[in-house]
C-alpha cells in the first residue's frame, strides 16, 4: 500500500506527535508499505530518506504551548505537488485541527483521508470558535483516530462524530537496554525526570517540592532532570544544601535519554494535565523502570489502573514524595513495578499499534479510489 | 445606477460561487458515505463467510455449528432491516467463542489458529466500517439540515441517510482486550 502521513510539527525539534509519525511509518515500512512522510523541516535538515521537507516553520502558540509549524501559500503549494506526485493510496494526517500541513493536506486532497487526533483539551475554546473553518476539511476525512479516550472525548464535545481509539505505540525494542549513565543511580537511591523544565504541565515543580520532602528525610537521594528549559529558574527557592544532590542534565540525545531510563531506582511523571499518552512515561516502561505517575486519566490506562506503576494525586508534592519514598524504600516493589510495566507496555510497541491502523486503512480504502489534488 | 447593477451582479456571482462550493461539498459528502456503505457492506458480508467457515470447519461441536451457520445464514440473505440478523450473528458469535474453554479446546488445533485471527480480524473491521459509516451519516445529515441546503434542494432526491446499529463486539462489555477499543479475542 502506498501510504502518505502529514506530520503537523517541526521534524527535528523533538515531540509525542513527530516520535508517533516515526514510529508509525518505520513499522508500516517495515510491514512491506510504502510511506512518505511531508513534514516542516529546515532544508538543511539531515532527514530520513521517507521525509520530505516542506519548509522552514515558524514558532506559534498553539494549544497552550509553542509549537513549530508550516502554514501558507508556500506550504500549501509544496503539498500540493507532493500529494499530485505521491499517487498515495491512502493520506493520514496528523492533528488536522492545528494551523497546519495537516490542515493544508485535507484541504488540497480528495480521496481516502485518515486523521489521527493527539490533543486532548477539554476546556478548548478555540476549536469551537473554529469548527465553521475546520468543518470543509473535517468532512472530507472517512477515519478518525483518537490516541487516547481524553482525545475522543475532545473530539467528539467540539467536533461532533466519533473516532475509533487506537493508543501511542512505542519502539519498544530500542528502550529495553542502555548502560546507566557514569556514577547513576548511587548507593543513597536516584530519582528521575524527563521532559521541558519550563513547562507547567509536565510537573517540575512539583517534583522539586516532592524532592525537598525527601531530600529531608534521605540524606543519600539524589534527582537526575533530563529536558530542555531554564535551569536557573527550575532550581529557584531551593534550599541551598540540595542543590549539589540535583543533577540538570539539559536537552540530551535520544541514546542519553534512554540512559536515563535506565540511571534511576524511580522515575517520576509528575505532569498536571494535558496529556493524553504520555510517550515518556511508556518509554521508560519500555525500559523497565519503577515507576511514580500523577494519576491522570491516561496516565491510569498505561498503567494498567496502577497495576504498572505507583499513582499519585496530580499536583501533590507530598503524594509524590510518599510513593516514591515506598518505592525507595522496597526494592521487592521495584522490581515487581519494573517487570509489570515492561509487561504492559507491549501492548503499545508499535508492530502492534500499526496493524490497528492499516485495520483503519482497509475499512476507508477500497472504492474510494486513490488520492488525488482536489479539483 | 450602473453602479448599483454591477454590485448586484457582482453580489449574485459571489452567491453563485459559495452555493456551488457548498453544493460540492455536500456531493462529497454523498460520496463518502457511499464508499463507507460499501465497505460497511463488504466488511458484514465477510464477516458470515468466517462464520460459516467456522461452522463448517468442523473445529465445533454440532450444536456450535448449527447455531453459527443458521445466524450466518439469516445476516447474508436478509436484504431490509439488517441491523437485527445482524446482531443476532454477532450474539451467536459470542456464545460459541465465550463458552467456558473454547479458546484452550481449539488451541493446537491445525487451521483453528488461522480461522480465530481471521475470524477477529472480520469482527474487527465491522466494527471499524460501521463506526466510520456512522460517522459519515451524522456529517451527511447535519450539512442536510443546513438552511442553505434546504433552500435550494443541493441534496437533490437523495435520501436521508440512516445510522446502521448493531451490537458488533465478540467479548461482552467489560471483559478482556486493549489495543484498539474493540476488546480482543487473543491477547
Amino acid at each position: 500500500m502506498k501510504i502518505g502521513l502529514v506530520c503537523p510539527y517541526s521534524w527535528d525539534v523533538p515531540g509525542g506527535v513527530q516520535e508517533h509519525i516515526r514510529g508509525l511509518a518505520e513499522a508500516l515500512l517495515e510491514l512491506g508499505h510504502q510511506v512518505s512522510v511531508i513534514s516542516p523541516a529546515d532544508d538543511d535538515t539531515p532527514l530520513p530518506d521517507y521525509v520530505v521537507p516542506a519548509g522552514r516553520a515558524v514558532p506559534v502558540p498553539y494549544n497552550g504551548a509553542v509549537a513549530r509549524m508550516a502554514f501558507g501559500f508556500l506550504s500549501a503549494s509544496r503539498v500540493r505537488r507532493w500529494v499530485r506526485d505521491g499517487g498515495f493510496d491512502v493520506l493520514h494526517v496528523h492533528e488536522p485541527t492545528a494551523p497546519s500541513l495537516s490542515l493544508l493536506a485535507c484541504w488540497v486532497a480528495d480521496g481516502p483521508i485518515v486523521a489521527t487526533f493527539h490533543t486532548a483539551n477539554p476546556r478548548s475554546r478555540i476549536l469551537h470558535a473554529a469548527q465553521p473553518i475546520l468543518q470543509p476539511a473535517l468532512e472530507k476525512i472517512s477515519g478518525r483516530i483518537a490516541v487516547s479516550e481524553a482525545a475522543r472525548t475532545t473530539l467528539v464535545e467540539h467536533l461532533g462524530g466519533d473516532a475509533v481509539l487506537i493508543p501511542n505505540g512505542i519502539a519498544v525494542r530500542r528502550f529495553e537496554k542502555a548502560d546507566p549513565l557514569p556514577g547513576w543511580p548511587g548507593p543513597g537511591g536516584a530519582l528521575g525526570f524527563v521532559g521541558r523544565i519550563d513547562e507547567p504541565r509536565k510537573g517540575l515543580q512539583v517534583m522539586m517540592r516532592a524532592f525537598e520532602i525527601l531530600g529531608a528525610q534521605r540524606p543519600g537521594v539524589r534527582l537526575l532532570i533530563a529536558g530542555p528549559g531554564d535551569a536557573e529558574e527550575a532550581l529557584e527557592g531551593l534550599p541551598a544544601g540540595l542543590l549539589p544532590r540535583i543533577v540538570l542534565l539539559g536537552q540530551v540525545s535520544e541514546e542519553d535519554k534512554i540512559r536515563v531510563y535506565h540511571s534511576v531506582d524511580v522515575f517520576c511523571a509528575p505532569n498536571t494535565g494535558g496529556e493524553s499518552f504520555g510517550y515518556v512515561l511508556a518509554e521508560a516502561m519500555a525500559a523497565s523502570a519503577p515507576i511514580v505517575a500523577s494519576d491522570l486519566e491516561a496516565f491510569r490506562r498505561v498503567l494498567r489502573a496502577g497495576a504498572a506503576g505507583e499513582l499519585f494525586e496530580p499536583g501533590s508534592a507530598a503524594g509524590l514524595a510518599a510513593a516514591a519514598g515506598r518505592l525507595l524504600d522496597q526494592p521487592a516493589l521495584r522490581v515487581s513495578l519494573s517487570a509489570a510495566a515492561a509487561a504492559a507496555v507491549r501492548a503499545y510497541d508499535w508492530p502492534v499499534v500499526a496493524r490497528d491502523v492499516l485495520a483503519v486503512y482497509a475499512a476507508v480504502v477500497p472504492g474510494a479510489g486513490h488520492v488525488a489534488v482536489a479539483r | 445606477m450602473t453602479t448599483v447593477i454591477v454590485v448586484v451582479v457582482a453580489l449574485v456571482a459571489v452567491m453563485g460561487v459559495y452555493v456551488s462550493w457548498r453544493a460540492g461539498r455536500l456531493d462529497r459528502l454523498h460520496a463518502r458515505l457511499e464508499t463507507a456503505r460499501a465497505a460497511l457492506d463488504a466488511a458484514l458480508v465477510r464477516r458470515s463467510s468466517v462464520a460459516m467457515e467456522f461452522a463448517s470447519s468442523g473445529l465445533l461441536d454440532p450444536a456450535t455449528s448449527l447455531l453459527l451457520a443458521g445466524a450466518a445464514h439469516d445476516a447474508r440473505s436478509a436484504s431490509e432491516a439488517r441491523e437485527l440478523p445482524e446482531s443476532d450473528l454477532t450474539r451467536a458469535l459470542r456464545a460459541a467463542v465465550g463458552q467456558p474453554g473454547f479458546l484452550a479446546t481449539l488451541t493446537g488445533r491445525e487451521d483453528a489458529a488461522e480461522l480465530l485471527t481471521e475470524l477477529e480480524g472480520a469482527a474487527h473491521q465491522v466494527f471499524l466500517a460501521r463506526k466510520f459509516y456512522n460517522d459519515a451519516v451524522a456529517a451527511t445529515r447535519s450539512a442536510r439540515r443546513r438552511w442553505l441546503v434546504r433552500l435550494f434542494h443541493l441534496a437533490g432526491g437523495a435520501a436521508l441517510p440512516e445510522f446502521f446499529e448493531i451490537d458488533d463486539s465478540l467479548v461482552a462489555p467489560g471483559q478482556g482486550g486493549h489495543g484498539a477499543d474493540m476488546p480482543r479475542l487473543t491477547s
